[in-house]
């Protein structure tokens, strides 16, 4: 049972909005169920996945209806997402309305490093939950309210598994390495490159100092999904940031200032 | 261990299934799990003993039906057997693939009592 709305969830999960107090908020599920009263076997036939499919597709509403761009960002822990997100959300303030929902097991340290940008960022900790589900972002923004035409970044639990599995409702889905990682990242972690649009190949400026090779990784990662398309960059130096930024001005479906 | 969610989420359906018919215990459960789905059994099957303690699905008979992973190859059109995501297609070598079968995850049926 989900503690803040009392919907039916197992969500075990808890939503800080950093720098505001907590807004009420309520919803309900549809589902339409088949009923077999009296019989000793009931066919199901039920997606284990459906309750989180059916609340993405609801997110994915909202965000179409709003003209929202929600991105989704995936990677290993460390791999540079929050570093990322500073960068971005200070070299491109005023050009979009932008929000920020930040995942981690424990402790607001991520969305307190999104708030000194002067961004709105709502900070899920899922406790012993290694992935962010659509449930938590639909909660997540019933206190954000973004506005029309926003970039809405949602940074995942860092863990190349497990959030391959959970749609949020997002427009692409980013996956993030970083050349530190090795480059037969995609292969071992196959799921999360197969179902990103965009893969950023983050810290190019230690590549002098560790043996990865971007040719690798990047046909590895083809391997598994021949339609990714790629961005190196790095966070520290600056080098590669105008293309993902380009990457993300196109991707908005319109353009608009606050 | 996303196991654990397709774990409570399978709970979840079993006792709102077994709840409309009134039952109070869950004799057997019938699962399909896909060999492309990203589910690791040994992790499903210790996330299961933890999370079905107290519950309708305590004790009951879990039946798994594996399903082969299939890809159908979007140059050549050969249908061919997939077991890794990374995998050529072995008619003409290319990674354009579609995954047909494998992906599955449902609950299928259940035997209340
Ligand atoms: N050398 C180098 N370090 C980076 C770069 N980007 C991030 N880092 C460092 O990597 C560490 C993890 O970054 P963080 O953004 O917290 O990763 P997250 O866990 O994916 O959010 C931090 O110490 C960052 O300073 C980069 O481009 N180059
Ligand atoms: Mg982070
Ligand atoms: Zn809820
Ligand atoms: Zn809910
Ligand atoms: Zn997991
Ligand atoms: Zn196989
Ligand atoms: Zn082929």
């Amino acid at each position: 049972m989900c503690a803040t709305c009392g919907c039916d969830s197992n969500a075990s999960s808890s939503i800080q909005h950093i720098g505001e107090h907590n807004h009420p908020h309520d919803h309900a599920h549809e589902h339409d169920h088949s009923h077999s009263h009296g019989k000793t076997i009931v066919a199901v036939e039920k997606d284990i996945l459906h309750e989180n499919n059916l609340l993405a597709q609801r997110n994915r509403g909202y965000f179409d209806a709003k003209n929202i761009l929600a991105l989704n960002l995936v990677s290993s822990p460390g791999s540079g997402k929050t570093s990322l997100l500073e960068r971005t959300l200070t070299d491109m303030k005023g050009e979009f309305p932008f929000y920020v929902i930040e995942g981690d097991q424990q402790t607001t340290r991520d969305a307190d490093r999104i708030h000194a940008t002067g961004t709105k960022v709502a900070q899920i900790n899922t406790g012993k939950g290694c992935h962010l589900d659509a449930h938590m972002i639909l909660h997540a923004l019933q206190g954000m309210k973004p506005v029309e035409n926003a970039v809405l970044f949602i940074e995942n639990v860092g863990n190349l598994v497990c959030p391959a599995m959970f749609d949020l409702g997002e427009k692409e889905r980013v996956v993030i390495i970083s050349v530190t990682e090795g480059d037969d990242k995609p292969i071992k972690y196959p799921d999360m490159f197969h179902t990103s649009t965009l893969c950023i190949i983050n810290k190019v400026d230690l590549l002098p100092y560790v043996p990865f090779s971007l040719d690798k990784v990047k046909e590895y990662a083809r391997q598994v999904n021949p339609a990714l398309e790629f961005i190196e960059l790095s966070c520290t130096s600056g080098e590669g940031l105008s293309g993902w930024y380009q990457w993300l001005k196109a991707k908005v479906p319109v353009t608009e200032t606050v | 261990m996303h196991e654990l969610s397709i774990v409570m989420s399978i709970l979840d359906i079993a006792e709102k299934e077994s709840a409309k018919n009134n039952a109070v215990q869950i004799d057997e459960i019938e699962l399909e799990i896909g060999e492309l789905s990203g589910i690791d059994m040994p992790a499903f099957d210790f996330a299961w003993q933890q999370a079905v303690k107290s519950t309708k699905l305590e004790g009951a008979a879990r039946i798994v039906t594996h399903i082969p992973g299939e890809g159908l190859c979007m140059d050549c059109e050969a249908v061919f057997p997939m077991h890794q995501l990374y995998k050529p297609c072995p008619v003409c070598s290319h990674h354009f693939i579609t995954i047909l079968k494998g992906k599955e995850l449902r609950v299928k049926s259940l035997v209340i009592n």
